[in-house]
Protein backbone atom coordinates (compact mmCIF):
# COMPACT_ATOMS: atom_id res chain seq x y z
CA UNK A 1 0.00 0.00 0.00
CA UNK A 2 2.76 2.47 0.84
CA UNK A 3 4.31 1.93 -2.59
CA UNK A 4 1.08 2.97 -4.26
CA UNK A 5 0.70 5.92 -1.91
CA UNK A 6 4.28 7.01 -2.70
CA UNK A 7 3.53 6.64 -6.39
CA UNK A 8 0.36 8.75 -6.13
CA UNK A 9 2.21 11.36 -4.07
CA UNK A 10 4.98 11.46 -6.65
CA UNK A 11 2.60 11.84 -9.57
CA UNK A 12 0.36 14.47 -7.98
CA UNK A 13 3.14 16.38 -6.24
CA UNK A 14 2.82 18.75 -3.32
CA UNK A 15 -0.28 20.69 -2.38
CA UNK A 16 -0.18 24.46 -2.32
CA UNK A 17 2.22 27.04 -3.70
CA UNK A 18 5.81 26.06 -4.29
CA UNK A 19 9.01 27.68 -5.48
CA UNK A 20 10.42 27.08 -8.93
CA UNK A 21 13.72 25.22 -9.37
CA UNK A 22 15.50 28.54 -9.98
CA UNK A 23 14.04 30.12 -6.83
CA UNK A 24 14.92 26.98 -4.89
CA UNK A 25 18.57 27.26 -5.92
CA UNK A 26 18.65 30.95 -4.99
CA UNK A 27 17.25 30.32 -1.51
CA UNK A 28 18.83 26.95 -0.78
CA UNK A 29 21.82 28.14 1.27
CA UNK A 30 19.67 30.43 3.43
CA UNK A 31 17.07 27.71 3.96
CA UNK A 32 19.69 25.14 4.95
CA UNK A 33 21.31 27.44 7.48
CA UNK A 34 17.91 28.28 8.97
CA UNK A 35 17.29 24.55 9.27
CA UNK A 36 20.61 24.06 11.05
CA UNK A 37 19.77 26.94 13.39
CA UNK A 38 16.23 25.54 13.90
CA UNK A 39 14.99 29.01 13.02
CA UNK A 40 11.66 28.43 11.22
CA UNK A 41 13.00 27.91 7.69
CA UNK A 42 9.51 27.31 6.30
CA UNK A 43 8.28 30.64 7.64
CA UNK A 44 11.25 32.49 6.17
CA UNK A 45 11.17 30.67 2.82
CA UNK A 46 7.55 29.71 2.09
CA UNK A 47 7.10 27.26 -0.74
CA UNK A 48 10.55 25.69 -0.33
CA UNK A 49 9.38 22.58 1.54
CA UNK A 50 6.64 21.97 -1.02
CA UNK A 51 9.14 22.26 -3.85
CA UNK A 52 11.56 19.88 -2.17
CA UNK A 53 8.69 17.41 -1.77
CA UNK A 54 7.84 17.69 -5.46
CA UNK A 55 11.28 17.88 -7.09
CA UNK A 56 13.59 14.94 -6.36
CA UNK A 57 16.60 16.60 -8.01
CA UNK A 58 16.35 19.75 -5.87
CA UNK A 59 15.69 17.58 -2.82
CA UNK A 60 18.89 15.61 -3.41
CA UNK A 61 20.89 18.81 -3.68
CA UNK A 62 19.23 20.16 -0.54
CA UNK A 63 20.08 17.00 1.38
CA UNK A 64 23.69 17.18 0.27
CA UNK A 65 24.06 20.87 1.14
CA UNK A 66 22.48 20.29 4.54
CA UNK A 67 24.87 17.42 5.26
CA UNK A 68 27.91 19.36 4.05
CA UNK A 69 27.06 22.62 5.85
CA UNK A 70 26.39 20.67 9.02
CA UNK A 71 30.04 19.56 9.01
CA UNK A 72 31.40 23.13 9.02
CA UNK B 1 45.14 30.79 -10.84
CA UNK B 2 43.93 31.31 -14.39
CA UNK B 3 40.23 31.27 -15.15
CA UNK B 4 39.01 30.70 -18.67
CA UNK B 5 35.67 29.74 -20.06
CA UNK B 6 34.48 26.49 -18.52
CA UNK B 7 37.86 25.59 -17.10
CA UNK B 8 40.24 26.52 -14.31
CA UNK B 9 43.92 25.84 -14.32
CA UNK B 10 45.65 26.16 -10.96
CA UNK B 11 49.00 27.90 -11.17
CA UNK B 12 49.24 28.96 -7.53
CA UNK B 13 49.01 26.45 -4.71
CA UNK B 14 48.00 28.83 -1.94
CA UNK B 15 46.94 27.74 1.54
CA UNK B 16 43.22 28.12 2.25
CA UNK B 17 42.76 31.60 3.72
CA UNK B 18 40.60 32.00 6.78
CA UNK B 19 38.51 34.80 5.36
CA UNK B 20 35.35 36.50 6.52
CA UNK B 21 32.49 36.60 4.03
CA UNK B 22 33.27 40.23 3.14
CA UNK B 23 36.93 39.36 2.63
CA UNK B 24 35.99 36.46 0.34
CA UNK B 25 33.85 38.74 -1.81
CA UNK B 26 36.43 41.51 -1.95
CA UNK B 27 39.28 39.13 -2.81
CA UNK B 28 37.23 37.38 -5.47
CA UNK B 29 36.13 40.66 -7.02
CA UNK B 30 39.82 41.47 -7.36
CA UNK B 31 40.38 37.96 -8.78
CA UNK B 32 43.09 37.35 -6.18
CA UNK B 33 45.06 34.23 -7.09
CA UNK B 34 45.05 33.04 -3.48
CA UNK B 35 41.31 33.51 -3.12
CA UNK B 36 40.56 31.80 -6.44
CA UNK B 37 42.76 28.86 -5.53
CA UNK B 38 41.15 28.57 -2.09
CA UNK B 39 37.69 28.78 -3.56
CA UNK B 40 38.52 26.10 -6.11
CA UNK B 41 39.68 23.79 -3.31
CA UNK B 42 36.45 24.47 -1.45
CA UNK B 43 34.41 23.60 -4.54
CA UNK B 44 36.41 20.44 -5.21
CA UNK B 45 35.72 19.39 -1.62
CA UNK B 46 31.98 19.91 -2.11
CA UNK B 47 31.94 18.09 -5.45
CA UNK B 48 33.86 15.14 -3.97
CA UNK B 49 31.38 15.08 -1.11
CA UNK B 50 28.54 14.73 -3.62
CA UNK B 51 30.40 12.02 -5.52
CA UNK B 52 30.95 10.16 -2.26
CA UNK B 53 27.25 10.25 -1.43
CA UNK B 54 26.32 8.72 -4.77
CA UNK B 55 29.23 6.40 -5.32
CA UNK B 56 27.32 3.29 -4.27
CA UNK B 57 24.85 3.89 -7.10
CA UNK B 58 27.67 3.94 -9.66
CA UNK B 59 29.69 0.80 -8.83
CA UNK B 60 30.81 0.34 -12.44
CA UNK B 61 32.70 3.64 -12.56
CA UNK B 62 36.37 3.88 -11.66
CA UNK B 63 37.43 6.15 -8.82
CA UNK B 64 39.71 8.08 -11.14
CA UNK B 65 36.84 8.92 -13.46
CA UNK B 66 34.70 10.03 -10.54
CA UNK B 67 37.48 12.24 -9.22
CA UNK B 68 37.88 13.82 -12.65
CA UNK B 69 34.16 14.45 -12.60
CA UNK B 70 34.47 16.16 -9.21
CA UNK B 71 37.24 18.44 -10.45
CA UNK B 72 35.36 19.28 -13.67
CA UNK B 73 32.29 20.07 -11.58
CA UNK B 74 34.35 22.38 -9.40
CA UNK B 75 35.80 24.09 -12.49
CA UNK B 76 32.35 24.81 -13.88
CA UNK B 77 31.01 25.77 -10.45
CA UNK B 78 33.80 28.32 -10.07
CA UNK B 79 32.92 29.96 -13.36
CA UNK B 80 29.20 29.98 -12.48
CA UNK B 81 29.87 31.36 -9.01
CA UNK B 82 32.11 34.18 -10.22
CA UNK B 83 29.38 35.21 -12.66
CA UNK B 84 26.93 35.42 -9.75
CA UNK B 85 29.29 36.97 -7.20
CA UNK B 86 27.28 40.18 -6.96
CA UNK B 87 24.18 38.12 -6.06
CA UNK B 88 25.67 37.02 -2.72
CA UNK B 89 23.52 38.78 -0.12
CA UNK B 90 25.09 37.43 3.04
CA UNK B 91 21.94 35.47 3.95
CA UNK B 92 24.18 32.47 4.65
CA UNK B 93 27.87 31.88 5.18
CA UNK B 94 29.83 32.42 2.00
CA UNK B 95 31.06 28.83 2.12
CA UNK B 96 27.50 27.43 2.24
CA UNK B 97 26.54 29.68 -0.67
CA UNK B 98 29.57 28.47 -2.62
CA UNK B 99 29.02 24.79 -1.89
CA UNK B 100 25.65 24.75 -3.63
CA UNK B 101 27.23 25.63 -6.98
CA UNK B 102 29.56 22.63 -6.81
CA UNK B 103 26.88 20.27 -5.49
CA UNK B 104 24.58 21.21 -8.35
CA UNK B 105 27.25 20.71 -11.01
CA UNK B 106 28.33 17.36 -9.56
CA UNK B 107 24.79 16.09 -9.00
CA UNK B 108 23.71 16.88 -12.56
CA UNK B 109 26.80 15.20 -14.01
CA UNK B 110 26.30 12.11 -11.85
CA UNK B 111 22.62 11.75 -12.73
CA UNK B 112 23.45 12.04 -16.43
CA UNK B 113 26.29 9.56 -16.08
CA UNK B 114 24.01 7.08 -14.36
CA UNK B 115 21.61 7.30 -17.32
CA UNK B 116 24.23 7.33 -20.05
CA UNK B 117 23.27 4.80 -22.71
CA UNK B 118 19.87 4.13 -21.13
CA UNK B 119 16.69 4.83 -23.02
CA UNK B 120 13.86 6.74 -21.38
CA UNK B 121 11.26 3.97 -20.78
CA UNK B 122 8.24 3.89 -23.03
CA UNK B 123 5.05 5.24 -21.52
CA UNK B 124 3.35 1.88 -22.02
CA UNK B 125 5.97 0.20 -19.80
CA UNK B 126 5.64 2.87 -17.16
CA UNK B 127 1.86 2.52 -17.05
CA UNK B 128 2.22 -0.88 -15.44
CA UNK B 129 3.26 0.81 -12.22
CA UNK B 130 -0.17 2.43 -12.13
CA UNK B 131 -1.91 -0.94 -12.25
CA UNK B 132 -4.23 -1.32 -9.29
CA UNK B 133 -3.55 -4.03 -6.68
CA UNK B 134 -5.56 -7.21 -7.01
CA UNK B 135 -6.34 -7.91 -3.36
CA UNK B 136 -9.80 -7.26 -1.93
CA UNK B 137 -9.78 -5.16 1.26
CA UNK B 138 -12.00 -2.08 1.18
CA UNK B 139 -8.99 0.23 1.17
CA UNK B 140 -7.74 -1.46 -1.99
CA UNK B 141 -11.07 -0.77 -3.69
CA UNK B 142 -10.67 2.91 -2.90
CA UNK B 143 -7.07 2.80 -4.09
CA UNK B 144 -8.05 1.01 -7.30
CA UNK B 145 -10.68 3.66 -8.05
CA UNK B 146 -8.18 6.45 -7.50
CA UNK B 147 -5.51 4.79 -9.62
CA UNK B 148 -8.02 4.18 -12.42
CA UNK B 149 -9.18 7.80 -12.29
CA UNK B 150 -5.61 9.02 -12.18
CA UNK B 151 -4.65 6.96 -15.19
CA UNK B 152 -7.69 8.21 -17.12
CA UNK B 153 -6.92 11.81 -16.16
CA UNK B 154 -3.32 11.44 -17.36
CA UNK B 155 -4.56 10.12 -20.69
CA UNK B 156 -7.42 12.57 -21.18
CA UNK B 157 -6.46 15.82 -19.47
CA UNK B 158 -2.79 16.28 -20.30
CA UNK B 159 -1.12 17.42 -23.49
CA UNK B 160 1.26 14.95 -25.10
CA UNK B 161 4.28 16.83 -23.74
CA UNK B 162 2.81 17.12 -20.23
CA UNK B 163 2.08 13.39 -20.25
CA UNK B 164 5.58 12.53 -21.44
CA UNK B 165 7.24 14.70 -18.79
CA UNK B 166 4.97 13.52 -15.99
CA UNK B 167 5.16 9.81 -16.80
CA UNK B 168 8.91 9.87 -17.42
CA UNK B 169 9.84 11.75 -14.25
CA UNK B 170 7.28 10.59 -11.71
CA UNK B 171 6.48 7.03 -12.83
CA UNK B 172 9.47 5.84 -14.84
CA UNK B 173 11.94 7.57 -12.51
CA UNK B 174 13.92 9.46 -15.14
CA UNK B 175 15.84 12.29 -13.41
CA UNK B 176 14.57 15.67 -14.54
CA UNK B 177 18.07 16.81 -15.61
CA UNK B 178 18.42 13.75 -17.82
CA UNK B 179 15.07 14.35 -19.47
CA UNK B 180 15.84 18.05 -19.86
CA UNK B 181 19.07 17.26 -21.67
CA UNK B 182 17.34 14.81 -24.02
CA UNK B 183 14.54 17.24 -24.78
CA UNK B 184 17.03 20.10 -25.19
CA UNK B 185 15.47 22.23 -22.48
CA UNK B 186 16.13 23.20 -18.87
CA UNK B 187 15.24 21.62 -15.55
CA UNK B 188 13.22 24.72 -14.65
CA UNK B 189 11.19 24.63 -17.84
CA UNK B 190 10.45 20.92 -17.43
CA UNK B 191 9.46 21.37 -13.80
CA UNK B 192 6.99 24.08 -14.87
CA UNK B 193 5.48 21.59 -17.33
CA UNK B 194 5.32 18.97 -14.58
CA UNK B 195 3.76 21.43 -12.14
CA UNK B 196 1.06 22.44 -14.62
CA UNK B 197 0.31 18.78 -15.35
CA UNK B 198 -0.02 17.99 -11.65
CA UNK B 199 -2.39 20.90 -11.15
CA UNK B 200 -4.61 19.62 -13.98
CA UNK B 201 -4.69 16.13 -12.48
CA UNK B 202 -5.50 17.41 -9.00
CA UNK B 203 -8.35 19.56 -10.34
CA UNK B 204 -9.76 16.67 -12.35
CA UNK B 205 -9.66 14.24 -9.44
CA UNK B 206 -11.24 16.82 -7.13
CA UNK B 207 -14.06 17.35 -9.66
CA UNK B 208 -14.68 13.61 -9.54
CA UNK B 209 -15.00 13.71 -5.76
CA UNK B 210 -11.65 12.24 -4.74
CA UNK B 211 -10.12 13.54 -1.54
CA UNK B 212 -6.68 13.92 -3.06
CA UNK B 213 -5.28 15.55 0.07
CA UNK B 214 -5.91 12.37 2.04
CA UNK B 215 -3.61 10.47 -0.32
CA UNK B 216 -0.84 13.03 -0.63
Amino acid sequence: MSDERDLIRGVLGPQGPELTCEQCFEELDRYVELELAEDDPDVAVPGMRAHLDGCPACREEHDSLLALAERD
Amino acid sequence: MQVRKGCVTATVAAPAPDLTDDEWIEALRLRSDDALAALHRLLVRAARFEVGRRRAALPHLRGELLDDLAVQSADDALVALLAKLDDFRGDSRFTTWAYKFALLEAAVRLRRLAWQGREVPLESESWERLAAPGSSPERDVELRELLDALRAAIEEQLSERQRHVLVSTTIAGVPIDVLAERLDTTRGALYKTLHDARQKLRRRLAEQGFDVGAWT
